[in-house]
């Protein structure tokens, strides 16, 4: 964009990045936990044993603590789309505000106002009002996952709009295809259910080091019980919405997909790259080897990208340099028309200030026919679309890798619950301690996946980065990073540190 | 049915919503008011527990409200938000940064390993209530003073000020509002205290609180005065019949002139915040939250009426005034003002669930302060 330096949008890239990590933190344990915690109440509510109350309220101080610091880094995220987006916040604000602002009205209240019941309202309200309580705090939290996955779902894939010359941005046409749009939904359901991973393993670990220390025996092996079945589910659930996720990149974003399995050549019935290490020196259209060393399964990527054999699935190379016998079109060819497009629009908007509207109109039309490629227009090279490849790969697979893991973590877990053997061996309670830890590096591995992989869009082929980003000196992004970067380790230091306490202390009574 | 009504009037609808918002988290700064009063009406631990516990209960739907603000904006006022937030950066960025301290404090002030001790927890908390809302005062500010920044043919905005943003501070109006903000906070929360703490054990509490209420509408009432003087006098961006905006001469006096119901609905508003403060410092009534929060409501909507209706620029450019944004020119779509109407029917069932939360929680007693399971 015109004026803005590729320092600034590197910058404010890095904060958002940095925001959003450091927010992804904490709302998986969010997401999870609270549901957990309505479990574990509804239990006690259901057997009136006080050792599930304790059981519950005990998860809940751990649940609170962590809550303040995703509220806190949450608020910033919101803010970020005007602060250093400004142009991406007008050119789809009129699509992308909507579900932000709904976020608020149905999901945020229903956390602000429950919570206070969840915590400070045992002796106020009745068994059954904090339990409701508690279960509003959970599907508040879930659905405000909802909203915004969806808000982001609309930037993976855009749908339901049209473009305004007039007003120069895009205009929502159909508010229920934005809201169901494929990728909405899974990203929805997997987001949420690889959330309820990272909080069933959240549990599993304090209570396998609980196991560790004779302590507090009966509270972690019922705590071990309730979240390796809750773990258990939601990972064959994520799964299935993680090979649904790996579809709907074939169909939407054939480059994320290329480059998170290093698929340079597009081919039919392509193999999966169960291991590979990335050639550093690979660049697209070279003819060098992608990797140093591969493992490949035949066939399996080709079934998994179209749920049928013989289907062409295209790789870097087919994107950037086109592949006529596909009918995908170079890259250079939709910079160049998109550069038309943006030249067009230009072209109009003087022609309808200046009222020559025969201008306006050959102008528009010549617009119009390029339309759908102006986003390209704000790149120079046809390699620019090509994302970070090593990074997005190794993303993948390491998330990949933990998940599998996760499944036989749960089975093992769940096994040594019911048949209470959780005591013998050492080795798995080790593991399931670090369990989280690997669960935390699995769920922003997803995330990297997900927004390295779609570089350098800030709306799938419709708005790069570049052209998104506010006109504002790169020295003050700079400034608001470190600031950010900052206030949120001091506040992840304190996080952990009261969490470490918390832990120590233990429940009371169980 | 509301897809057929016309965009002018979904507009002007959406920015009743947006006023009744903004309005409301006007009122709910008593968290933040009560925020700064702390060390001046709390001196011994418990007396401090029963502050914050009191405000901790609250502070969430205050926060909530603010973000529903931005929200609200976004989707309805989609170049507003892009213009605001993206050009006067670092007045918002650090308007921010004291709602980001203000989250955690609550939770981990008085707990064990919390890192800074629970000084630094009460300081967030003071840098929230005082900064926060001064900040976001002199950013209400603006709405009648103008701002520094030019929209480009692809609406792309571009801030002339080097300080982007942070000049509105040194504007005498825009920090009138802002510290008249800032006071009516603390009035506020001094009301909302006496209103939920039983201050049966810890007397001395409630006699500081009602002083206090008293003091602070007294510091506010000079800055009310500039704020009046201001609508009075002063020339206000209209715009003119074919959108060009005008400077015109006591443009916010003629709007209340010819709009007497508006006049009314301020001389009201003022007249409950003070029917309020009566109440509180001068008798010995808990009720005086209900008429200083409605009072506020009622001056926060005509605050916000004066700059979108009537005629007039809401953001108004001081650098470029043909790029002032007005209510009809910053909005989104007939389809997503539409869209998002529908999802507004909600709100009537979220105040109610509030209201009955609300209810149910009742007051706060030393007892309840005492166990660690409080903030």
């Amino acid at each position: 964009m015109d004026g803005v330096s590729l320092a600034t949008v590197d910058w404010a890239r890095y904060q958002f990045a940095l925001t959003a990590m450091y927010h992804w933190l904490f709302v998986p344990i969010t997401l999870g936990l609270s549901f957990l915690c309505a479990f574990f109440e509804t239990i006690y509510v259901r057997t009136g044993k006080e050792e599930w109350k304790n059981t519950a309220k005990f998860w809940m101080t751990l649940f609170g603590i962590n809550f303040a610091v995703g509220v806190a880094t949450g608020i910033i995220m919101e803010f970020e789309f005007g602060t250093n987006w400004s142009n991406y916040s007008w050119m789809v604000g009129d699509i992308f505000g909507a579900p932000l602002a709904i976020e608020g009205i149905v999901a945020f209240f229903l956390e602000a106002t429950f919570f206070a019941v969840m915590f400070f309202g045992w002796n106020r309200v009745s068994k059954g009002f904090h339990l409701f309580s508690t279960w509003m705090v959970a599907i508040g939290s879930n659905l405000s996952a909802l909203w915004i996955l969806v808000a982001n779902g609309w930037m993976q894939y855009p749908i339901g709009m049209k473009f305004n010359p007039d007003t120069v941005r895009y205009e929502m046409q159909n508010f229920w295809d934005v809201l169901f749009s494929p990728v909405a939904m899974a990203k929805f359901t997997h987001t949420t259910s690889t959330s309820f991973i990272v909080g069933s393993l959240f549990v599993i670990s304090v209570s396998s080091w609980y196991l560790l220390k004779g302590r507090h025996l009966d509270m972690a092996r019922k705590s071990i019980l309730v979240a390796s079945v809750f773990g258990l589910v939601s990972t064959v659930y994520a799964g299935i919405t993680g090979d649904e996720s790996a579809y709907v990149n074939a169909q939407t974003q054939p480059m994320k997909l290329a480059a998170y399995e290093g698929l340079y050549q597009g081919e039919k019935n392509a193999g999966i790259v169960a291991f590979g290490i990335i050639n550093r020196d690979k660049k697209p259209g070279d003819g060098q080897e992608p990797f140093v060393v591969s493992i490949k399964i035949p066939f399996i990527l080709g079934m998994m990208s179209s749920r049928g054999f013989g289907n062409f699935l295209p790789g870097i190379d087919d994107l950037v340099f086109g592949n006529s016998g596909q009918g995908i079109l170079p890259a250079a060819d939709k910079i160049a028309r998109g550069k038309e497009a943006i030249a067009d629009l230009t072209a109009y908007k003087e022609a309808k200030k200046a009222g020559n509207e025969a201008a306006a109109a050959e102008a528009l039309t010549k617009f119009t026919g390029n339309q759908p490629f102006m986003g390209y227009g704000y790149l120079e090279k046809p390699e620019d679309i090509v994302p970070p490849i090593a990074l997005t790969f190794y993303s993948f697979h390491i998330m990949v890798y933990l998940g599998i893991l996760f499944l036989f973590v749960f089975i093992v877990f769940l096994r040594g619950a019911t048949k209470n053997t959780l005591m013998g061996s050492q080795f798995r309670l080790a593991v399931g301690f670090v369990s989280f830890f690997l669960a935390m590096i699995a769920s922003q591995a997803g995330w990297i996946v997900a927004e390295v992989g779609r570089q350098p869009w800030a709306i799938q082929d419709m708005l790069p980065v570049g052209a998104a980003t506010t006109n504002i000196g790169a020295g003050s992004v700079q400034t608001t990073f470190f600031l950010f970067l900052v206030i949120f380790t001091a506040l992840l230091i304190a996080e952990i540190g009261i969490m470490t306490k918390q832990i120590q202390r233990g429940p009371e009574g169980v | 049915m509301i897809g057929n009504l016309d965009t002018a009037i979904l507009q002007q609808l959406w920015w009743l919503l947006v006023s009744v918002v903004g309005s409301l988290f006007l009122f709910m700064t008593f968290v933040q008011g009560g925020q700064t009063l702390l060390w001046q009406v709390a001196k011994s631990d418990i007396e401090k527990n029963l502050v914050i516990n009191s405000l901790g209960r609250k502070w969430e739907l205050t926060f909530t409200t603010l973000v529903l603000l931005g929200g609200a904006l976004f989707a309805a006022f989609p170049k507003f938000y892009a213009t605001s937030f993206g050009g006067a950066y670092w007045v918002w960025i650090l308007i921010l940064f004291t709602f980001v301290v203000q989250a955690v404090s609550y939770e981990f002030r008085r707990k064990p390993g919390n890192l800074f001790g629970a000084a630094t927890y009460e300081v967030f908390l003071f840098i929230n209530g005082a900064i926060g809302i001064l900040l976001i005062g002199a950013a209400v500010g603006t709405f009648f003073t103008g701002s520094n920044f030019t929209l480009d043919t692809f609406n792309r905005v571009t801030w002339t000020n080097p300080l982007r943003g942070l000049e509105a501070a040194f504007n005498l109006f825009n920090l009138a509002m802002g510290l008249f903000l800032v006071f009516n906070a603390r009035t506020l929360g001094a009301m909302f205290l006496v209103n939920n703490i039983d201050c049966t054990d810890v007397p001395e509490l409630e006699r500081r609180l009602r002083k206090s209420c008293l003091l602070s509408f007294l510091c506010a009432l000079p800055f009310l005065v500039i704020i009046l003087a201001y609508f009075m006098f002063w020339d206000g961006f209209g715009v003119d019949k074919d959108g060009v905006v005008v400077m015109v001469h006591q443009k916010y006096f003629i709007s209340l002139m010819e709009n007497l119901w508006l006049a009314g609905m301020l001389l009201l508003g003022l007249v409950l915040v003070i029917l309020g403060v009566f109440l509180t410092s001068c008798k010995t009534s808990k009720a005086g939250i209900w008429f200083g929060g409605l009072g506020t409501v009622f001056v926060g909507l005509v605050v916000f009426f004066l700059a979108g209706y009537f005629d007039t620029s809401f953001y108004p450019s001081k650098a470029d005034p043909q790029s002032s944004l007005t209510i009809f020119n910053a909005s989104s779509s007939h389809f997503t003002l539409t869209a998002m109407t529908y999802v507004a029917m909600v709100i009537p069932l979220v105040l109610a669930y509030i209201a009955h939360v609300w209810y149910h929680m009742g007051k706060l007693s030393v007892a309840d302060v005492q166990d660690e399971e409080s903030y």
